[in-house]
């Protein structure tokens, strides 16, 4: 679906892409994931043929950004950082007109709607002018617009940016829920926000990709130790001793005791690797009941930091 | 071209439902009838004189009211975001720099349009041929589609609106006083310089109900290259 070759992005002498290459199949959700200034935007808006790139190629279904730009535009949906919304129309006129834009005919235009209204929740704010919207309905506009055209390619750019948190739920559901229909490329500097949405994390730093994989994969590769977070129902010295047999476990400790009721415990295990199916095992088989089992999210943000972080001497 | 007329609708509910466009229109209306009440039926003159002086005063107004009302079109759309709507659809630059000046181009038509109750009265009440009406009213509308032209290249030039207003202004401006620079040139460069002049003489031989064929093909080419002017500036900065 997606093919880039050493795409660099130059603005005057500075660099702010590349060179990098990777590839997206049909039907994946990927998450570009870096700080700000990374190059995610820029690699976005490459793939939205809103800027030229330097050097390099980028192919969308096999049609290079820098010679088929309308082509390649009629299959991309692109939501950049802010929406652009035009606040003086209802949602209904600026879905219409953005489907029109993108080739549709206005009858098209109109028998899409319903659908698009249904899948990104709009129904309640279907006739409102758009000025009126909440941050979250204005982002979910901006969403709306970027799938009118039924586009096989959605570039995201920070999509959850200031939503509060039942909105970044929403969104996350909503983002998902595109799978069926289309290949998503997400970017975000939120590392949770990327490992719950996405398949696959694409790592951007200095604008160069750093790494890449999923979630675990990036765990498995970068993380010394692994972190876990277990509550569990059963006596806590038993849990603590089951725990501390299994290999590659160094340190268990008790964080809240007690946490949900009698013999409740929520305990921090520290160990060499992904030990999470073997804790399951040991516990379940020594009749203690498993709560509740997942990665510390200090190890998330530990990979995050540690891939994601400039390096010295860089802008 | 059914992008562009996309584009037109687009603009024209935008002018319609902006304070902008009602506000620029109501101005513009104001004047024009002020400026005829008060200059134009002023003193004892033929009819034909006060339908002259009429046009000469509306073409001023109309000027001004395209400027302002262009300077919104495509830096009102950088300002807040929204060209990377246009940018990103498979649309080319020149259907959007014509959808732009169509809408503009109707606005102002149907503002000018609104006036015409001032000829009318002249008609009415004086002796003043059809022909002098509609040759003064073809000459508004080419100074303003040339007036567009240039606003719409002021407005894909600039960042802000006030910029696109003031590079708008400057460039009309000085399109305005080359008449001005011709009566201190020697010929041959006067004999230029007066032929490139927006107003003066032109808008003179249409006040006074003179079509001319050489007047019409040079708004026509302004307003072809200041299009054009805009077109490749716009394309120089969505693609790079």
């Amino acid at each position: 679906m997606i093919e880039i070759e050493g795409l660099t992005k130059y603005y005057g002498e500075r660099k702010a892409v590349g060179p990098i290459s990777f590839s997206i199949k049909k039907g994946e959700i990927v998450g570009l994931l870096g700080l700000n200034g990374a190059g995610k935007t820029t690699t976005l808006r490459i793939l939205a043929c809103d800027l030229l790139p330097s050097a390099g190629s980028v192919r969308v279904d096999g049609l290079d950004v820098v010679d088929h730009p309308d082509q390649v535009r009629a299959r991309v949906g692109y939501l950049p950082d802010h929406p652009p919304l035009y606040d003086e129309m209802t949602v209904r006129e600026y879905l219409v007109f953005a489907g029109r834009l993108r080739g549709l005919s206005l009858d098209e235009a109109e028998r899409r709607l319903p659908d698009v209204i249904d899948a990104i929740q709009l129904q309640g704010v279907a006739d409102d002018v758009i000025s009126t919207l909440s941050h979250g309905f204005r982002q979910r506009v901006g969403i709306a617009q970027a799938i009118v055209h039924k586009p096989d390619l959605l570039v995201l750019d920070e999509p959850i940016s200031g939503l509060d948190p039942v909105q970044i739920v929403e969104m996350r559901e909503l983002v998902r829920g595109l799978r069926e229909h289309h290949t998503t490329l997400i970017s975000s500097h939120i590392l949770h926000e990327i490992s719950e949405t996405c398949d696959r994390i694409l790592v951007i730093r200095d604008g160069e990709i750093v790494a890449s994989g999923t979630e675990a994969d990036l765990s498995t590769r970068f993380l010394e130790e692994s972190r876990i977070v277990l509550t569990a129902r059963g006596k806590v010295a038993d849990a603590q001793r089951l725990l501390l047999a299994i290999k590659g476990v160094h340190r268990v400790d008790v964080v809240d005791p007690a946490a949900d009721g009698p013999e409740v415990a929520t305990y921090q295990i520290e160990a060499q690797r992904d030990v999470r199916e073997e804790i399951c095992r040991s516990l379940v088989l020594a009749n203690i009941g498993v709560l509740e089992i997942a990665r510390s999210e200090k190890e998330l943000e530990s990979i995050f930091l540690r891939l994601a972080r400039p390096t010295k001497g860089s802008a | 071209m059914r992008n562009a007329l996309l584009i037109t609708q687009r603009e024209l509910r935008a002018y319609a439902r902006s304070p902008l466009g009602w506000t620029v229109a109501a101005a513009m209306l104001l004047f024009d009838g002020v400026l005829f009440q008060w200059f134009a039926m002023a003193g004892a003159k033929l009819s034909a004189q006060v339908l002259s002086d009429f046009f000469y005063y509306m073409s001023g107004v109309t000027m001004i009211g395209t400027i302002v009302l262009s300077m919104r079109l495509i830096a009102q759309e950088r300002e807040k975001g929204t060209l990377v709507l246009i940018n990103t659809a498979p649309i080319r630059d020149r259907d959007i720099v014509l959808g732009k000046f169509l809408a503009l181009f109707v606005f102002v038509f149907v503002v000018t349009a609104l006036t015409a109750y001032m000829p009318a009265l002249v008609f009415v009440n004086g002796r003043v041929s059809i022909g002098h009406i509609l040759v003064g009213y073809a000459g508004i509308l080419l100074l303003a589609a040339a007036s567009s032209a240039i606003g719409l290249l002021g407005s894909a030039f600039a960042r802000t609106q006030v910029i696109a207003a003031v590079v708008g202004a400057l460039i009309l401006g000085v399109m305005l006083t080359l008449w001005a620079g011709a009566k201190v040139a020697d010929p041959p460069v006067n004999t230029f310089l007066l032929a490139l002049a927006l107003h003066h003489e032109r808008q003179k031989a249409f006040g006074s109900g003179i079509l001319r064929l050489e007047n019409v093909v040079y708004y026509v080419a302004v307003t072809y290259f200041f299009l054009l002017a805009a077109t490749k500036t716009l394309e120089a900065r969505r693609w790079r």
